[in-house]
């Protein structure tokens, strides 16, 4: 809440501006352990891992030390590449279309209770079927190529998004109704001036869990039956007991994860602005 | 205020409403008979204890809530028509601001929405209206970098745009602390004299009730009905000074002694 207005004009004097240099110093020390201690941590535990595989001499098929990780992921990194387009090409694709049809059934289901009541508990249980479960159900449906692993995806991405939606297009204040009808507002125009906006910030939180979502989905739909991406090169690499191309598979999708949400997380810091709250 | 002895409508007349609400539980009668009068270009505070309808009083008007029975007339017509050409402005106890917007987009939803009661002439400007409350400087703000008694400001202005003839206010300073309030009272006043719109205003401080109005209408609680209507004398324009003055004290104790009774 302190605003520009609350800017205070110390008096130039030697004990407040060694107190205030000490300040600088204890935060910019804190900034620094912020950054630094991460590292640390991770090194230390790529050096217990290295250590666990020496001592014991675990069999590379069993699991790789990290220096073998390290070399296969530049050594394998076209294959690697050549099996990341697809799942990122399916989890994009996913990721769009499951969510669209959820921003698009929220607002159907925010003007039209009847329609909610009807078929919300229905969405409720076909979310509650593993999606293990469901993944081979859609390569029935779709077959081989990758409109299933897409469509497995979307599906994941679908319920988050439609349940944060619904409550965000909800979020306005009876005040704020009342306004619009002193105004005369139309719904079209309450819709997208007071209800949109304010599910905004409810909608980034949906798709910061759908973009990681919407990967494991292609990830899990290319387990069955598929040639090529990521989750087709987990399975391969496992069935060869390769297990260095195992790890390195597996950091590849969980780098791209992590990447799109970061993404997502960015495109929030741009659309959200005003501090809700 | 010899303008108002020329118009014959009154801004608002109310003959014989009556509010009431269902629950599953029980009927609840929030207004029962009001009927009361106002003249174009007066200051009309309700006072009266929480549950006594006045906020509902303000919606009846504000055609948010439609009486069970009786009439309501805005400048002659029904609430719908009023509300429909944007004759009336609506300040609410929150400022109900649009948090992404800046204060002076805040100010011009009005121009946005509507479409066919979008007023033919806006009178003042946006950024006339926030200089007219004292925000001049602060249109690109943000509704979270202004303090509690600033965003009220811009609500006002918000309500002030396309000059709307009548100005409702439910509890506008109830939230916040007693200088701020005492400032946004006389600020109040002022958009009052400047603008000669008709105020309608709800509180239940008796001070600001007497303060502000030059009639303060009292309503008795369960169910909610017109209890007196006390005509405040006192020197115009009303500065703060004034509540220093035994007069002023004088109707303020009979404002508490009625009050009690409600």
């Amino acid at each position: 809440m302190a605003s520009a207005t609350s800017e205070t004009v110390t008096p130039p004097n030697a004990d407040v501006q060694a107190a205030r240099a000490a300040f600088l110093a204890a935060q910019s020390w804190l900034r620094w352990k912020r950054r630094l201690l991460p590292l640390v941590g991770g090194f230390s535990l790529l050096f217990v891992w290295w250590a666990l595989i020496a001592v014991f001499d675990v069999k590379p098929f069993i699991a790789p030390s990290p220096l073998v990780v390290a070399s296969t992921l530049v050594q394998k990194s076209d294959v690697l590449l050549s099996n990341l387009w697809p799942t990122v090409i399916e989890a994009l694709s996913g990721f769009v279309i499951g969510n669209l049809f959820a921003i698009a059934m929220a607002t159907l289901f925010v003007h039209r209770k009847s329609l909610e009541m009807a078929f919300f508990p229905i969405v409720v249980l076909i979310n509650s079927i593993p999606v293990v479960a469901k993944a081979p159900i859609l390569v029935l449906l779709l077959g081989n190529g990758m409109a299933p692993k897409i469509a497995i995806a979307a599906v994941i991405c679908f319920f988050p998004t439609l349940v944060n939606m619904v409550r965000g297009l909800e979020a306005v204040s009876p005040q704020a109704m009342e306004l619009m009808h002193v105004l005369s507002a139309r719904k079209w125009e309450v819709f997208i001036r007071l209800r949109l906006p304010m599910s905004i910030p409810y909608l980034f939180a949906a798709l910061k869990i759908a973009a990681s979502a919407s990967v494991v989905g292609a990830i899990v739909g290319e387990w069955i039956g598929s040639q090529q991406g990521i989750g087709a090169l987990i399975i391969q690499a496992t069935y060869n007991f390769d297990s260095a191309l195992l790890y390195v598979t597996v950091l590849c999708g969980s780098a791209f994860s992590v990447a799109f949400f970061l993404a997502i997380r960015m495109l929030e810091r741009l659309c959200v602005r005003w501090a809700p709250g | 205020m010899d303008a108002a002895a020329v118009v014959t409508v009154p801004a608002v007349e109310l003959s014989r409403v009556s509010v009431r609400f269902m629950s599953e539980r029980r009927e609840v009668t929030a207004l029962q008979d009001i009927s009361f009068s106002l003249e174009q270009g007066s200051f009309l505070t309700l006072l009266g204890p929480s549950g006594c309808g006045k906020s509902t009083l303000l919606r009846v008007v504000a055609d948010i809530v439609a009486p069970t029975s009786g009439v309501a007339r805005v400048l002659g017509e029904k609430p719908t028509a009023a509300r429909l050409k944007r004759d009336i402005g609506f300040v609410f106890q929150d400022a109900t601001l649009l948090p992404w917007r800046s204060a002076i987009d805040n100010v011009m939803l009005p121009l946005q929405v509507g479409g066919g009661s979008r007023p033919q002439h806006a009178g003042r400007s946006p950024s006339e209206l926030l200089e007219l409350v004292g925000l001049a400087g602060w249109e690109k703000s943000l509704p979270h970098e202004l303090s509690g008694g600033m965003r009220q400001r811009v609500s006002i202005a918000r309500a002030l745009l396309g000059e709307p003839r009548i100005l409702l206010m439910d509890e506008p300073f109830g939230a916040l602390d007693e200088i701020t309030r005492d400032r946004l009272n006389d600020e109040l006043l002022h958009v009052w004299r400047e603008t000669g719109t008709t105020i309608l205003f709800v509180t239940h401080s008796i001070h600001e009730a007497a303060y502000l109005g030059q009639k303060v209408l009292m309503l008795a609680a369960n169910p909610g009905r017109v209890r007196e209507i006390v005509p405040i004398d006192l020197p115009e324009p009303r500065v703060r000074a004034v509540r220093d003055t035994p007069e002023f004290g004088a109707i303020a104790a009979h404002l508490r002694s009625v009050l009690e009774t409600c």
